[in-house]
């Protein structure tokens, strides 16, 4: 009876079984993917992907944003949320949970990533007899891996500098080693330039939502656009090549600016979204990603109806430092709309108050045609989440070619332009137009950046690549002090959470500065 | 000459002549022993009054006067009546029995006369209080309410701390059934006849697997060989009640307060009503234990029969449980007393109505100016974008649109309302707007045979087959107007769940005398299956409209099995020389099919008695009629990792429809949702958690065995602990695993006292007292030294999202508060936001907080008394708890808070002291010590004995439960389980009438 001590389960799958097919290695792509969106196999919690913090508010979309907006001038969030306080105040430390979260989740993704990349090598895809046309699905759904995977490196670049460094070669349980920013950057770059060789990744809008060529071009010209922060050596020319190659892969704006926010975004917004976390009510259920975005901003007069949902969660306001950019701009432009002033202290003097500061209605689960979305019961979002898109990649080439060594500062302002004039609801009508640039134009910019792009989770790097993240620029609370107040320069980068410097000793001594 | 003799005879209660009895004359040098006939002769007795003191080991000892006249004979014989509680009773052990003076481990046996009375519906509430190491902590007061079993403090960190319980010979399973909070409530207590507990590794590392948190064994009662057909029927009848509540602000502090501190919009939502919510949901609950037994023998075969039926009331309105029982147990001893069987067969029944429970949290939290239903001028009472009354002219159906129950609303732009989902909902709704039913099934049996092999003499085979399934069905519904579920328009669901458990034993056992000794040797196998089988449904409305499909397995099954095996060797061996000098020593090796390939782990175990008491120095003293000295090491393990099946294997997870992700679209144009398929994190390499225990134990007897019991030194140090930890990012597939890491300690001394205080013909009194010291220290938590290691947090509290209260630390108890420390003013009173800056850098965060006491209790103590005057008795049980600390969460949970938005929850009277509007959720302030005194239990009896004829019995008792709680603890009760206190369901008070009538 000894034979019976191996047991496996009737109900679940293993990896010699779910590669054999290219069907069901869509299933672990498609996992890939819902990284982003979800935080577990259940929907909306249970069996989740990572624990020791609470599951939907440890989600990858949730975090990332909140690290990146609520450090910013255009964002507060006030629950007490153990050290939720000190990510608003710039005075988070390496115990800080939802630092840590992040970076999980960060690593996560990379190391289920990685897995994926591990098992469908060629040499297993023959192993497992695999056949042709499953063996030519697999090898585009391997460079989809790697792109992901690339992404997730990138936030790490991002929001930490240096990290530790696995791909497929390494192997599970053993600790991996520390790769500088420099040493990140490098790798992901290389592996940007090489894991579409052989034209194996979809063409842009092919198919919404996947990880394609054109979201591979955004991801580059991000990269490059930031690599004198990450790497201090200007790439801005190489971001102008590879917005170029998006912006001449047959994008379009989207006529109404709202509609991009909005449940029925995956095709209304689908001409001008390059790559979406894609939300639906009733088939992908989170509490953190979308659901978080829509609900945390509703509360008091801005009422759950008017977002398509059940209720508010009464958290997420902005600080005036925003909505002083946003409404300075001609009186036609849409995009003021989405602030919502009614009944609320237009300044924040208290962070744990919802009356505290202007509240935006920007994420809603309506329809462009002011339906709810599909989940009757009002809790969980059809809206994706746009996390590229054409507005974004108009401004970078408009900003690349102000930075690059001999700045084009008439097709800059006619990208801005171009933006602007969206935003009065007609593509064609240039009434919301910049006459022209002010000195080298990197303000206009900057501030058009403010306005297009608010709240969509890009504002920690935007600011820190136009030097006004730890000083030169305050907002209330920042640093702790009511009024706002610099910090030191270190808080540009994270710390390693203290949690894996334990778990890792090859990262003892690379402790970012200042933690 | 001045001196006579002493003679005559001991006998037993068959009027047999007792050996070896020991005969003196107190306070002289003079005695004897008695004979083989039971005779004794004891000469040169001074003349004059004296006492002669008759004991034998196993009896009670006798006093008799005497007067001895010069140069005659007196006589003095007398019978000695079997000590039962004392050295020679058989204490139930692994696999067998024992004489207690050869116990070489720490055992303890429980048996019904020192159960505890009165409304005992769970068996192990039978002995709370009663067994020092053994902390028993139930989960409130509600019917088939869960407990939680520590012995010896837990060896465990991630893995079970449940002792094993093996009923009959069947052990048990610890996985949580759908449909039952507490699976020991599926036992009738009534059946029982025994409760022993084995907390050394000496004593439980036969059962090696399973045996690392203690083994409970327990036996039920059997009928009697040759005995006459015995009929008992006991009718336990009582009403429980709710005596204290969460001090909250009533409703008038409640305005004063929301008028002083509260938003414009805050203060429009004041009621007029004042309701109790408190108050309003519980009611006097009357609770019914009837059980009938028929035991006997019938020809050769003795038997038991018995029924019980219990219905009891939750003090929770609409909270019930109704338990049907039945047990059957057949003994027959055949073929010349070679063969005996024992065939036992147990079926329970119970149907659960289960009331929301979350009405009580709610109660604390409602405000108490509404009143329970919109009133009676139609005007709803709820709220309305912060306006009282009806002023937008709402409709009686909007009004009353939550069934009539007032709850927190807003009137939207459009003049919709929508329910407030942050709001407490009105507890009353919750209660009245559910039913929440379960039926439990649970049949337990197992047949055992024993026979004496012919030809080799002391050589037997034992076989034991047995089963342990379990059916828990339930549905819940939830009206669609209930604003618990108003949103998604109720529900109407079942759920289901199936364990089915074999055992199949069979070992062997000689006995022969071997050298100088009695040598006893065991070796068995053994082979378990746990099947744990989950059904999934979709999820329905109240209508029955189906609001989320079914997510069936990756293989298409709407069942999920989960299979667990333990396959297991076993031996003993015991060596007895002389009842003095007592060896055992043990082995197990155990396989289990949660680590593959590695099944197996190998459990050791040595033990050696010296029964002191044997040898010649004390062999004659009646001041020490008892002492032995014991010496125990042991290795037990540790597998079980609760629903984590299958830790080892590299597998993939299908996710729910509801966690799929779009790919594009399909032909048709509709979004592509595929389900996803996970890569699990896995542990390729994981083994057993072992327990090396050292126990040292001394027994003792004074005064003829009038005050006995035991003294216990023991540690216990856990290695490989399955820990959950954190992996080194990128490393896995997630961020944190089960591994062997990291070892704790559990040291500690038990004292147990038992005196009998008088014995007399007509009065008689005995007391006990147990008492446990347990100081429990993690002493490694990663796998390589890890210096700034803060350590794992854990104890998660109500009130913002993943707040975590306690952490595990190397150095430091398990479960110890994480906490800051609080500054206070001149008045005493805490200071907001101010807390001790402990790190130093200038400013107040997480870096500043330390750990501050633990939720474990330094002492355990229990004890009691039992008196008996005639035919009147009177017992109680007390048990206190010294040095255990609890967050109040409630208190925490009692800041002002400006920024609800149309509501405003109730606070606990605790605002009235701090004022504090922020939460400061991680002061030490609301750490407090939860040391109690409780009186467990107090029963009066009355016996009026053979009234109906010879041989029968009858008796009534009036039993009071829970009588008094002494403690300096803020809130409702400190014992809570895991030491938070986010509102338990109240334990009642309880008084019982009971009747027994046996002919």
């Amino acid at each position: 009876c000894n034979k019976d001590l191996d047991q496996i389960p009737s109900y679940s799958a293993n990896a010699e079984v779910v590669y054999k097919t290219a069907a069901s290695a869509e299933q672990v792509l498609a996992r890939l993917y819902a990284t982003f969106a979800v935080s577990g196999q259940t929907g909306p919690a249970g069996s989740p992907d990572i624990s020791g913090i609470d599951e939907g508010f440890s989600n990858y979309l949730r975090q990332y944003w909140q690290l990146q907006e609520i450090t910013t001038d255009e964002a507060i969030l006030g629950w007490n949320d153990g050290n939720l306080i000190y990510v608003n105040t710039l005075q988070w430390n390496a115990d800080n949970e939802f630092v840590r979260a992040t970076y999980d989740r960060i690593f996560y993704e990379i190391g289920l990533c990685n897995e994926f990349i591990r098992q469908t090598t060629d040499a297993r895809l023959s192993e497992r007899g695999v056949t042709d046309s499953d063996a030519k699905l697999i090898r585009q759904y391997r460079a989809e891996a790697r792109l992901l995977r690339a992404l997730s490196y990138w936030h790490a670049i991002d929001l930490f500098g240096g990290g530790p460094f696995t791909d497929e070669n390494s192997a599970l349980g053993v600790n991996p080693p520390y790769y500088t920013r420099q040493q990140l950057f490098t790798y992901v770059e290389n592996e940007l330039k090489n894991l579409d060789k052989g034209k194996v990744l979809l063409n842009p809008r092919q198919v919404y939502g996947r990880a394609d060529r054109a979201m591979r071009w955004t991801l580059q010209s991000k990269l490059y656009l930031n690599a004198k922060v990450y790497t201090n050596t200007d790439r801005s020319a190489d971001a102008v090549v590879y917005a170029d190659s998006v912006i001449n892969a047959g994008y379009t704006l989207t006529p109404t600016y709202a509609n991009l926010f909005l449940a029925d975004n995956n095709t209304t917004g689908a001409n001008e979204i390059i790559f979406p976390i894609t939300f639906d009510g009733l088939r992908t259920k989170t509490y953190g990603g979308m659901t978080y975005l829509v609900h945390a901003a509703v509360g008091r007069a801005v009422s759950a109806s008017s977002a398509g949902i059940n209720g508010g969660w009464a958290g997420l306001r902005a600080k005036p430092q925003l909505t002083s950019i946003i409404n300075n701009t001609s009186a036609t432009d849409s995009r003021k709309d989405m602030v919502f002033t009614r009944g609320q202290n237009p300044n924040v003097d208290t962070i744990g108050v919802f009356s505290s500061g202007p509240l935006i209605t920007k994420y809603r689960n309506v329809t462009s045609g002011g339906k709810p979305g599909s989940d009757t019961v009002g809790d969980f979002p059809d809206t994706d989440f746009p996390m590229f898109r054409l507005a974004d990649v108009l401004l970078i080439k408009a900003e690349g070619l102000l930075r690059k060594a001999s700045p084009d500062k008439t097709t800059a302002l006619a990208l801005i332009n171009q933006v602007r004039a969206r935003a009065t609801g007609n593509l064609s009508s240039h009434t919301n137009d910049l006459p022209a640039l002010t000195g080298d134009g990197l303000d206009d910019v900057f501030n058009e950046r403010t306005r297009e792009l608010f709240w969509e989770g890009q504002r920690r790097t935007d600011l820190i690549r136009f030097g006004k993240f730890t000083s030169n620029y305050n907002w209330p609370f920042k640093g702790g002090v009511k009024a706002g107040a610099d910090v030191p320069a270190t808080r540009a980068l994270f710390p390693l959470p203290t949690t894996d410097l334990v778990a890792n000793p090859n990262l003892a001594g690379h402790q970012n500065p200042g933690y | 000459q001045s001196t006579g003799s002493v003679s005559g005879r001991v006998t037993d209660s068959k009027n047999e002549g007792i050996p070896g009895a020991t005969v003196l004359i107190e306070g002289t040098s003079l005695g004897s022993s008695s004979s083989v006939d039971g005779t004794y002769s004891i000469q040169n007795v001074p003349a004059g009054p004296h006492t002669v003191v008759i004991s034998f080991v196993g009896y009670n000892a006798v006093r008799r006067p005497v007067t001895v006249v010069a140069g005659q004979n007196a006589e003095v014989s007398t019978g000695l009546t079997e000590n039962t509680t004392q050295l020679a009773e058989a204490v139930v052990v692994g696999y067998g029995s024992q004489r207690r003076q050869d116990l070489t481990g720490a055992v303890e046996q429980i048996s019904e006369k020192q159960f505890v009375k009165g409304q005992v519906t769970n068996p192990e509430q039978l002995v709370q209080g009663k067994v020092a190491g053994v902390q028993i902590t139930t989960g409130g007061g509600a019917p088939g309410s869960n407990s939680q079993i520590l012995i010896r403090g837990g060896s465990s960190l991630s893995a079970s701390n449940s002792p094993l319980i093996i009923i009959d010979g069947v052990p048990v399973d610890n996985t949580s059934l759908a449909g039952v909070s507490n699976p020991l409530s599926l036992i009738n207590p009534n059946d029982i006849e025994s409760i022993t507990v084995l907390k050394d590794a000496s004593s439980t590392a036969i059962y090696g697997v399973r045996a690392s948190n203690g083994v409970i064994l327990v036996t039920t009662k059997k009928g009697l060989q040759g005995d006459a057909m015995h009929v008992n029927v006991s009718s336990q009848n009582s009403v429980a009640s709710a005596y204290k509540y969460v001090p909250v602000l009533s409703a008038d502090d409640y305005r004063a307060v929301v008028n002083q501190y509260g938003s414009a919009s805050q203060k429009a939502t004041l009621g007029k009503a004042s309701t109790d919510w408190q108050k309003e949901i519980f009611r006097p609950a009357f609770s019914s234990d009837n059980n009938v037994s028929v035991s006997g023998s019938a020809g050769a075969i003795p038997y038991r029969v018995s029924g019980g039926y219990l219905s009891q009331q939750g003090i929770l309105k609409r909270n019930d449980l109704k338990r049907f029982s039945g047990a059957l147990n057949l003994s027959p001893v055949l073929l010349d007393g070679k063969l005996r069987v024992n065939l036992n067969v147990k079926g329970t029944w119970i149907d659960n109505n289960f009331s929301d429970q979350s009405a009580v949290g709610n109660a604390v939290s409602f405000d108490p100016t509404q009143p329970i239903t919109v009133d009676a001028t139609g005007a709803p009472t709820a709220i309305y974008n912060g306006a009282a009354g009806n002023p937008f002219g709402l409709t009686n159906a909007q009004i009353s649109r939550y069934g009539g129950y007032t709850e927190f609303s807003q009137l939207n732009d459009d003049k919709t309302i929508s329910l407030n989902t942050l709001s407490p909902r009105n507890p009353i709704g919750l209660i009245n707007q559910s039913r929440n039913r379960s039926t439990v099934k649970r049949s337990i049996g197992n047949l055992q045979l024993d026979y004496k092999l012919p030809f080799i003499d002391g050589l037997s085979a034992n076989l034991n087959m047995g089963y342990d399934i379990q059916r828990g069905r339930g549905t819940t519904f939830v009206p669609a107007e209930a604003a618990s579920n108003f949103n998604r328009q109720g529900v109407n669901n079942i759920y289901a769940q199936d364990l089915n458990n074999t055992i199949l034993e069979a070992y062997g056992k000689y006995e022969h005398t071997v050298g100088p000794g009695r040598l006893e040797l065991l070796a068995g196998y053994s082979y378990q299956r746990f099947e744990n089988r989950n059904y999934v449904f979709a999820d329905y409305r109240a209508n029955g409209t189906e609001l989320n499909p079914v997510s069936l397995s990756y293989s298409n099954q709407d069942t999920y099995l989960n299979t667990n095996v333990l396959v297991s060797y076993y031996t003993r061996l015991n060596y007895n020389i002389q009842d003095k000098y007592l060896f055992t020593g043990t082995f197990r090796a155990d396989g289990t099919s949660r680590f593959s390939p590695n099944h197996f782990g190998y459990f050791p175990s040595g033990a050696f008695a010296w029964r002191i008491k044997g040898e010649e120095f004390l062999k004659n003293s009646t001041a020490i009629s008892d002492l032995k000295l014991r010496v125990g090491y042991g290795k037990t393990g540790q597998q079980d990792l609760g629903g984590n099946y299958y830790p080892f294997l590299a597998n993939l997870t299908l996710s729910n429809l509801s966690a799929s992700y779009q790919l594009g679209y399909n032909a048709d144009g509709t979004p592509r949702y595929i389900r996803t398929l996970r890569a699990d994190q896995y542990n390729a390499n994981i083994t057993w958690e072992t327990t090396t225990t050292y126990n040292v134990g001394l027994d003792y007897g004074f005064f003829g065995g009038r005050f006995y019991g035991s003294v216990d030194l023991y540690n216990r140090k856990t290695e490989d602990l399955l820990n959950f930890v954190n992996i080194s990012a990128g490393s896995g597939l997630s961020n944190g695993g089960t591994y062997n890491v990291g070892s704790l300690t559990n040291k500690g001394v038990e004292v147990i006292a038992n005196v009998d205080a008088v014995k007399g013909d007509r009065f008689n009194l005995t007391v006990n007292a147990n008492a446990t010291f347990n100081q429990n220290r993690l002493t490694k938590l990663t796998g390589a030294d890890a210096p700034g290691d803060l350590g794992q947090p854990t104890g998660g509290i109500s009130g913002g999202v993943g707040n975590n209260i306690q952490i595990n630390t190397v150095g430091y108890a398990s479960n110890t508060f994480y906490v800051n420390q609080q500054v206070y003013g001149t008045d005493g009173k805490p200071l907001q936001g101010i807390y001790v800056d402990r790190s130093g850098d200038g400013t107040i965060d997480s870096k500043d907080r330390y750990r501050y006491k633990s939720s474990r209790p330094t002492v355990i103590l229990g004890g009691g008394a039992n008196m008996t005057y005639q035919k009147l008795s009177l017992a109680f049980t007390l048990r206190a708890n010294l040095g255990n600390y609890v967050y109040n969460n409630v208190r925490s949970n009692s800041f002002y808070d400006i920024s609800t938005n149309g509501f405003v929850p109730n606070r606990n009277r605790e605002f009235l002291d701090s004022r504090f509007n922020a939460a400061q959720y991680f002061s030490d302030y609301f750490v407090e010590n939860g040391s109690f005194l409780r009186m467990e239990n107090l029963t009066l009896g009355y016996n009026f004995g053979e009234i109906i004829r010879k041989g029968s019995n009858v008796s009534v008792s009036l039993a009071a439960q829970n009588l008094f709680l002494i403690t300096n603890y803020k809130g409702l009760d400190p014992e809570v389980i895991g030491g938070i206190d986010n509102t338990i369901y109240p334990r009642p008070r309880t008084f019982t009438v009971g009747i027994n009538v046996g002919i």
